[in-house]
C-alpha cells in the first residue's frame, strides 16, 4: 500500500513530469525562470497551490458534485476552487514575504490559469484517485514542477552570461534548453 | 425542496455553484482580514537603501516618496547621491538588472559635498533655511546664517534660492570622523562566473563599507 503511494509520487515527479513530459504549465516555466530566487519562490507557491487545489477539488467532486449528480460541473467548480486557493496564497505571500510578492508580480495570480493546476485536478478524476492519492499526486506534481523550474532557472542564469550567437539569445535558447531537458526527462519513461 | 431540485437539474446546478462560490467568498473574506498588511513594506525596505539626503533630485519631494514610487514601478536610477552603489543595492533588493544613473537627474559626486555660507556676505534673508530639507542651516531673520556641517547632506538645494549667492558647495575635508578604509574592488579582481556574482559582490561591498 505504501509502495503504491511511493510509486505515485515518483511517477508524478519524474516519469509524468507535468512540465517536461505532459507540457502543462509552460507559461511560468518560461516566464519566471530568469532568476533563481524568483524561480524558487514560484516553485514553492505553485507546489502549495497544486497540493491544496488537488485535495480541494477531489473533495468537491466526491462529496458535492457526485452525490448531486452534477459531474458535468467539474471543470467550472475546479476553477472556482483553484481561484480561491491562489487568492489565499497571494494574500499569504504578500503578508509573509513582500519582496517575493513583488518579484513574482503578475505570475502569482496567473497560477489560477496555470494549466498544470486544472490538468492535475481533472487527471485526479479521470484516474479515479482517492483523497490521499490526490494529495500525493498534487504534492508530486508540485515537486516535479519545482525540480525542473529550479534546474532550468539555474541553467538560464549561466546562459545569460554565455557568449551565445545573436539569433539564439534569450527566449530562443531558453526554448532549445527546455527541449533538451525534456528529452532527458523522457528517459525516465518505463521507470515505474 | 429536494423534490424540486430533483425535478429541475438546472436549479440544483445553480444552487450548488452559488453555494460553493458563497463559501469560497466567505473563506477569502476571512483570509483577507487575517492577512491584512499595514502600509507598504516594500517601500520601507527601499527607503532604507536610499541615502536620505532628501535632495529631491529624483523629482520627488524626498527619499520616502521616491521609495514609494520605486515600489510602484518607477526607475531605480534617479538618485545621484546614492550613485552606482545605491543602484546596485536597489537592483539586488528588487531582483532586476542594475542600470546606469540617469544623467537627467544629476551626476554622482565622488567626494561628499557640504554647503558653506560666506558669512560676511549673508544678509539674513532665511530663504536657504526654508529650502533646506534636513534643517541643517541655523540662523534668524536679519541675522547671519551658518550650516551645521555634519547635518548637511550636500544636496545643494540652498544654493539656488540665495539672493546674494553667498553659499558655496565645498567638498568635505577628510577628517578623523569621515575617513574610511579604502576597500579593494572585488569586481575588478575576480572573473565573474555567473550573472549574479557582480550584484552580490556589490552588495557585500556596500555592507562592508
Amino acid at each position: 500500500m505504501l509502495a503504491d503511494y511511493w510509486v505515485l509520487l515518483i511517477s508524478a515527479i519524474l516519469v509524468n513530469n507535468f512540465v517536461l513530459v505532459q507540457f502543462l504549465g509552460l507559461c511560468p516555466f518560461m516566464g519566471v525562470s530568469n532568476k533563481l530566487e524568483a524561480a524558487m519562490g514560484m516553485a514553492m507557491a505553485t507546489t502549495f497551490v497544486l497540493t491544496l487545489a488537488s485535495a480541494g477539488s477531489n473533495l468537491t467532486y466526491h462529496y458535492l458534485l457526485l452525490p448531486l449528480g452534477l459531474g458535468y460541473l467539474k471543470t467550472i467548480s475546479f476553477i472556482l476552487v483553484i481561484a480561491v486557493v491562489v487568492q489565499f496564497t497571494e494574500m499569504a505571500v504578500r503578508k509573509t514575504n513582500p519582496m517575493l510578492y513583488r518579484v513574482l508580480g503578475i505570475y502569482l495570480p496567473l497560477i489560477t490559469v496555470n494549466c498544470a493546476v486544472l490538468g492535475l485536478a481533472l487527471l485526479n478524476i479521470s484516474k479515479d484517485h482517492s483523497f490521499l492519492q490526490s494529495l500525493i499526486f498534487g504534492l508530486g506534481g508540485g515537486a516535479g514542477f519545482s525540480l525542473v523550474l529550479v534546474l532550468f532557472a539555474a541553467m538560464r542564469e549561466r546562459l545569460a552570461v554565455a557568449d551565445v550567437p545573436t539569433p539564439f539569445r534569450g527566449a530562443a535558447l531558453g526554448m532549445v534548453t527546455a527541449g533538451l531537458i525534456s528529452l532527458a526527462f523522457m528517459g525516465f519513461a518505463g521507470l515505474v | 425542496m429536494i423534490d424540486l431540485l430533483a425535478k429541475y437539474p438546472l436549479l440544483s446546478a445553480l444552487f450548488t455553484l452559488a453555494g460553493l462560490a458563497g463559501v469560497s467568498g466567505a473563506l477569502l473574506a476571512y483570509a483577507a482580514k487575517k492577512f491584512r498588511t499595514e502600509g507598504n513594506p516594500v517601500a520601507d525596505e527601499i527607503n532604507n537603501l536610499l541615502p536620505q539626503t532628501q535632495c529631491g533630485q529624483c523629482g520627488y519631494p524626498g527619499c520616502r516618496p521616491y521609495a514609494q514610487a520605486i515600489a510602484n514601478g518607477d526607475a531605480i536610477n534617479k538618485c545621484p547621491p546614492g550613485g552606482a552603489a545605491g543602484i546596485q543595492a536597489l537592483a539586488a533588493l528588487l531582483g532586476v538588472e542594475p542600470i546606469p544613473l540617469d544623467a537627467e537627474h544629476g551626476e554622482e559626486q565622488k567626494a561628499p559635498m557640504v554647503a558653506f555660507i560666506r558669512e560676511a556676505e549673508c544678509i539674513g534673508c532665511t530663504k536657504c533655511i526654508l529650502a533646506c530639507p534636513v534643517d541643517a542651516i541655523l540662523g534668524a531673520a536679519k541675522q547671519m546664517h551658518t550650516v551645521i556641517a555634519n547635518l548637511c547632506t550636500g544636496c545643494d538645494l540652498c544654493v539656488e534660492p540665495c539672493p546674494v549667492d553667498c553659499i558655496d558647495m565645498i567638498s568635505q575635508e577628510e577628517s578623523v570622523q569621515t575617513w574610511r578604509w579604502q576597500l579593494p574592488d572585488p569586481v575588478s579582481r575576480r572573473i565573474d562566473v555567473i550573472a549574479t556574482d557582480s550584484v552580490r559582490s556589490a552588495v557585500s561591498q556596500d555592507r562592508a563599507a
